[in-house]
């Protein structure tokens, strides 16, 4: 008896759950759809499914008229970038954290997180005018440095926590046979270091990817990433919905698929290895 | 084991990026705090004259501030409600043993990762419109009058939007605190005769809960500076009616070019979000001794 209810319980969260998924998962599919519309039957009474010509026109003219593989490039140089460089600072700190730990470490580690929770706003003023006066403003080099500096907290916290798995008697072991801090580094700790590497430098580049504060107050027509090139279709080229699906499946279709490699590691790099 | 030598190696490792997130974080709020006690507007240059706590007294008296602050509670404390309330049922439904489970895990993440401009500009124009949007269609098919979404319940469909990015993410981490319960805990407690009600409150939400605090609190730094989803739909308004504080600080800088006014309101938002995080440091640093 128990074998059948639990195959009708079975058939029945299978319904559900993919309901759920679906509803969820709704407005991306018909974003998508939409891309692959006219005009015309985008904005079709009633609504039209999957029965239309399938068209790239709008992808053609999206490119045409906007350049978009210019803000596209941008936003690859801007969030690659970014994580690239911060990675390169936060390794060395991390390490010398996770396996030299000093009185101070935690503290450190602690105020380092702090720096994250400051509101955007509180510092809007003081790096608008800096960049101003320095030429930033609306350059992909003055973005790279402060989506750098806003994620370096998260890529120092993330790189921690991997490195700290990494078994301390294996130094230890290394070190019995002879092995100096430059062998132990690049023999020893960093092939067992690049899974958590790699994992870091997926979740910060799609952070990166969708930050749409310091994108949209910093950047202009040149150097704006496609947070902030999408921001222009507010009004009125919004209206025109196979373009405007056209311009957001393109920005999305890339970091979505990253996003779906690294379910594990957001959950870790986001809630600082409270939850794992 | 630690040397003098490994520690100041280890010491010369960790300064660039301590000397970087020190100087990103106190150069910067240092000028807030100095601009935040200035007559300052960018419109007339070489006019600037020291006021002291003026700019704190027009702020925190403009009528826009309460809207603003109002509007922020109500943003943060209805994402909030959604997202864990639902973000708990899901988790529990993904838990469930059913046909593709990888699949739905796959579309139900999904909206975290859609640009916050993206996801305001397709809701707005594709759902919201009162013409055009599937709502109205929806709304016509039941036979009932379109709706306005933006324009008559702007704070409303702000968290809406909001609300479908952070939704999966609550669901995920929840998700995963779940599957990190003990099958053989829930199993003796059957035994002993335990409801399926008495295993979810008295063992299920125990567990969840500390998961649920560090969403809560995550969630709640993120939401404190919504700004996107308001630039590209509402701009704030009508008048102030979906303007939060990051919004009313950023139009007073920006917009306005008043500078003092808008460092003060600055300051104002990062001691609001200071509260919140001395709990989330709490919580976090609990996890680091355990």
């Amino acid at each position: 008896m128990s074998r059948r209810s639990s195959t009708r319980r079975k058939a029945l969260m299978t319904v559900l759950a993919w309901a759920v998924g679906l509803l969820l998962f709704f407005p991306i599919l018909w974003t998508v759809l939409t891309s692959f519309k006219t005009e015309a039957v985008a904005i079709a009474d009633p609504p039209v499914w999957f029965n239309f010509d399938w068209t790239l026109e709008n992808y053609a003219t999206v490119q045409e008229r906007s350049n978009y593989g210019r803000h596209f490039w941008n936003s690859v140089v801007v969030s690659v970038g970014s994580t690239l460089l911060g990675v390169i600072i936060a390794v060395p700190a991390a390490w010398a954290m996770a396996f030299v730990p000093g009185k101070r470490t935690r503290d450190i580690l602690m105020w380092m997180l702090s720096t994250k929770m400051l509101p955007p706003v509180g510092v809007l003023i003081p790096i608008y005018l800096i960049f101003r006066n320095l030429g930033l403003l609306d350059t992909r080099i003055g973005l790279v440095i402060v989506l750098m500096l806003i994620n370096l907290p998260i890529i120092v916290w993330m790189l921690y926590t991997y490195f700290k798995e990494i078994p301390g008697e294996i130094l230890e072991a290394s070190r019995m046979d002879g092995a100096g801090l430059r062998e132990e580094i690049l023999y020893v700790l960093t092939p067992m270091a690049v899974p958590g590497i790699a994992s870091t430098l997926l979740l910060n580049v799609i952070l990166a990817w969708n930050e749409a504060f310091w994108t949209l107050n910093l950047t202009a027509a040149k150097a704006a990433p496609l947070t902030a090139f999408i921001a222009s279709y507010s009004s009125p080229e919004g209206l025109f919905y196979a373009k405007l699906s056209a311009a957001s499946t393109m920005a999305i279709a890339p970091i979505m698929i990253l996003g779906w490699f690294s379910q594990k590691q957001l959950v870790r790099g986001l809630t600082f290895g409270a939850v794992k | 084991m630690a040397t003098a030598h490994s520690k100041t190696a280890a010491r010369l490792m960790i300064s660039p990026a301590v000397l970087l997130l020190l100087g990103w974080m106190l150069v910067p709020l240092g000028m807030t705090i100095y601009f935040s006690l200035l007559r300052y507007n960018l419109l007339m240059p070489g006019m600037e004259s020291f006021t002291g706590l003026d700019n704190y007294r027009y702020f925190l008296t403009d009528p826009a501030f309460y809207a603003a602050f109002k509007n922020t509670l109500l943003l943060v404390g209805g994402v909030l409600l959604i997202t864990t309330v639902g973000g708990v049922l899901l988790a529990l439904l993904l838990d469930q043993d059913f046909w593709g489970q990888g699949i739905v895990r796959i579309l139900t993440i999904a909206p975290f990762f859609v640009m916050p401009t993206v996801s305001a500009l397709v809701w707005k124009n594709m759902f919201m419109n009162p013409v055009n949007g599937l709502f109205a269609y929806l709304f016509q098919a039941l036979g009932l009058e379109p709706y306005d979404w933006l324009g008559s319940a702007p704070l409303f469909s702000i968290i809406w939007m909001v609300s479908w990015t952070w939704l999966p993410f609550a669901t995920l981490i929840l998700l995963t605190a779940l599957q990190s319960l003990d099958r053989e805990q829930i199993e003796a407690a059957e035994m002993d005769g335990a409801g399926a009600l008495a295993r979810f409150f008295y063992i299920t939400v125990p567990h969840l809960s500390r998961a649920a605090t560090v969403v809560v609190l995550i969630e709640t730094i993120f939401l404190l500076s919504v700004f996107a989803e308001i630039l590209v739909t509402t701009n704030g308004g009508p008048g102030y009616a979906s303007t939060n504080i990051t919004y009313l600080v950023y139009a007073q800088s920006l917009l306005q070019f008043d500078v003092g006014g808008g460092a003060a309101g600055g300051i104002v938002a990062v001691v609001l979000a200071n509260i919140v995080a001395i709990f989330l440091m709490r919580m976090i640093g609990k996890n680091l001794d355990a």
